[in-house]
């Protein structure tokens, strides 16, 4: 169980978190998203205390992390950036880890083999690949037995059967009750593993709800039509739950009608149509479309449609 | 890397792993091995060890073969004690040095996330790493200043002019050099914990040992002499000196000067710890 509430957390000038509030609860995968510099991996360490918040508190079941006599039992985590000394082996690595809490040899002989390092566990951390820094990374998370995982994107640098195994682990984490918090950018991804979804931009909460309510919600679509009497068609289906908007010349995209709707309001009225098509945002195209007012670094020069596809 | 295509055991979280709470002792044993399991300690107590025998050495074998021709003034300026232990002047940078390197290279390779995440906390990390540092330096630098006298005195006999273990003081200088270089490890370590920085640290520990004793003997002399025995290695050296030049501290006294710097710098650092974000 994490609970984050009325967090604000600020770098200088820069507001990196704000008046955040949420909960994560055990038993699920929890997705965490956002676009690039939204606060995903700032809101973590501050869950763990590696940051102090501005304002607000972080609790992991139930008490702040530092409050807690094992910590490493409540909660593991596989941070962003990389925390490892390139001069040590990963096994010395996890072994001093896991000594601060009197976690035998063992254990993290045990680790290693299930992450895969086993080859390479001799080796300074400094020379390994990124994936392999993520399975040491994850392999430091699981050392205290935790009952909540923290994830910080991941699938990050992992090869196909490494994000799958990633996959497994986290429902495998979730399915034996613990609380499992895992960002990333890719909506796809989490609709595939998480069932709970966290959603900030700008370091504020946009969205808070379930996964299928979120894919619910993405597969609503749009009407695309194209029409030399757009002018008066807009008129004619105007209502309070409906939206258009123009995304090239002579083509609007209405929300709100199916097209069969639009296609018999227009022949009422003898609107000549070119064009009258569904179109059905992607997962991605939904969360950006959620999170298109936070975005932390737009890139620029890129209109909402782009012309070309009209033409073509 | 074949090993990450096969077939593995899935990952067990719990397993028969027994957890306990984090005490003092276990991180000090964490910090334990996290020192012996780098290259950089070996090479900076093996570089120490070289530097204090070496140096001891050299320095007894150019005066024991220059005696002949040295002069009255030169004779009278001749310690036995104070050849044996030139090297100390080395060695106090390289343990310096470990000891800043103990810490930051924590911050530069952020290691410390892994560190503070185990041990949130915080403290008890710098007093592990004290203490299990300051243990490695003092059982390194005490053997080697022994080692260094018995050779360096076994040469300065060829002339007569060598000094024995029971001479007064002899025995506290030795003690005394080693736990000089003890302390001036800790001194390190907390410069090092106070700015995160290994360049920062490196430069502070050696402006403040090499550089400011000059600086100050460019005061007027009525203010050097008052502050010249201060400085922290001028008292620090006190305690591995036996006819120690007028004006400065008495052994112990200073050596008690120069620890209470080290502990001022851990004492800050300690309060840095734990109000900064890492
Ligand atoms: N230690 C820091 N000092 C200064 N600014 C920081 C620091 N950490 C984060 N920030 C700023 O806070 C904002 C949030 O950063 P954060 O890394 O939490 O975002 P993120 O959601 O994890 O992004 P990404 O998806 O790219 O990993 C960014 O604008 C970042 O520049
Ligand atoms: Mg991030």
């Amino acid at each position: 169980m994490i609970e984050v509430t009325n967090v604000t957390k600020r770098y200088g000038e820069k507001v990196a978190v704000s008046d955040l509030t949420f909960e994560v609860r055990p038993g699920i995968v929890t997705g965490f998203l956002g676009p690039n510099g939204s606060g995903k991996s700032t809101t973590m360490r501050l869950i763990l205390g590696l940051d102090a918040p501005n304002a607000g508190r972080t609790l992991v079941n139930g008490k702040p992390y530092r409050d807690h006599d094992s910590p490493l039992h409540e909660a593991g985590a596989l941070l962003e950036a990389r925390s490892v000394h390139t001069g040590r082996s990963a096994r010395n690595h996890l072994l001093a880890l896991a000594q601060t809490h009197g976690i035998g040899r063992r254990r993290v002989d045990e680790l290693i083999e299930s992450v895969g390092l086993r080859e390479v566990a001799g080796k300074r951390a400094g020379g390994f690949s990124l994936g392999m820094g993520q399975r040491l990374g994850i392999a430091s998370a699981l050392l205290g037995d935790p009952r909540t995982v923290m994830f910080d994107e991941p699938v990050n640098g992992l090869d196909p059967e490494g994000i799958q195994w990633v996959r497994k682990l986290l429902q495998r984490l979730a399915s034996e009750g613990r609380t499992v918090f895992v960002s990333s950018h890719l909506m796809s991804e989490m609709a595939l593993t998480a069932e709970h979804l966290i959603v900030i931009g700008r370091g504020k909460l946009i969205a808070d709800m379930g996964v299928e309510e979120f894919v619910a919600s993405a597969s609503k679509h749009s009407v695309r039509v194209r029409s030399p009497q757009l002018e008066r068609l807009v008129e004619l289906v105007a209502g309070p739950e409906v939206s258009v908007s123009a995304v090239a010349p002579s083509v609007v995209e209405v929300r709100g009608l199916s097209s069969e709707q639009v296609g018999t309001i227009a022949a009422e009225h003898g609107i000549v149509l070119y064009e009258l098509s569904t179109q059905q945002a992607s997962l991605e195209e939904a969360f950006m479309e959620l999170t298109r007012d936070s975005l932390e670094f737009h890139v620029e020069d890129r209109p909402k449609a782009e012309p070309n596809e009209v033409l073509t | 890397m074949s090993a990450v295509a096969v077939e593995r055991p899935p990952v067990e979280a719990g397993g028969a792993a027994p957890v306990g709470p984090v005490t003092q002792r276990r991180v000090a044993l964490s910090e334990w091995t996290k020192l012996r399991s780098v290259r950089s300690t070996r090479w900076s107590l093996f570089v120490m060890l070289l530097l204090i025998i070496g140096f001891g050495i050299l320095a007894c074998v150019v005066f024991e073969s220059r005696w002949p021709h040295l002069g009255a003034d030169e004779r009278h300026h001749f310690h036995p004690l104070r050849a044996n232990l030139a090297g100390v002047n080395f060695a106090q940078l390289a343990i310096g040095v470990l000891g800043v390197l103990a810490i930051t290279a924590e911050y530069s390779t952020g290691m410390i996330r892994a560190t503070f995440s185990a041990v949130p906390k915080r403290l008890p990390v710098l007093w592990g790493k004290a203490v299990v540092f300051g243990a490695v330096a003092f059982a390194v630098s005490l053997p080697a200043v022994f080692i260094v006298f018995f050779i360096g005195q076994a040469i300065l006999s060829g002339q007569h002019i060598n000094i024995g273990i029971s001479h007064p003081g002899v025995v506290r200088a030795l003690f005394g050099a080693a736990l000089y270089l003890t302390v001036m490890g800790l001194f390190g370590l907390g410069l090092g914990a106070i700015l995160r920085s290994t360049a920062g640290g490196i430069a502070a520990l050696a402006g403040i040992v090499f550089v400011l004793p000059p600086i100050v003997g460019l005061l007027p002399s009525s203010v050097t002499n008052s502050i010249d025995p201060y400085l922290p290695s001028n008292a620090g050296g006190a305690i591995w000196t036996i006819n120690p030049d007028s004006g400065t501290l008495a052994p112990w006294a200073g050596l008690a000067v120069f620890a209470a710097y080290a502990a001022v710098a851990l004492a800050i650092a300690a309060v840095l710890l734990k109000r900064r974000d890492t």
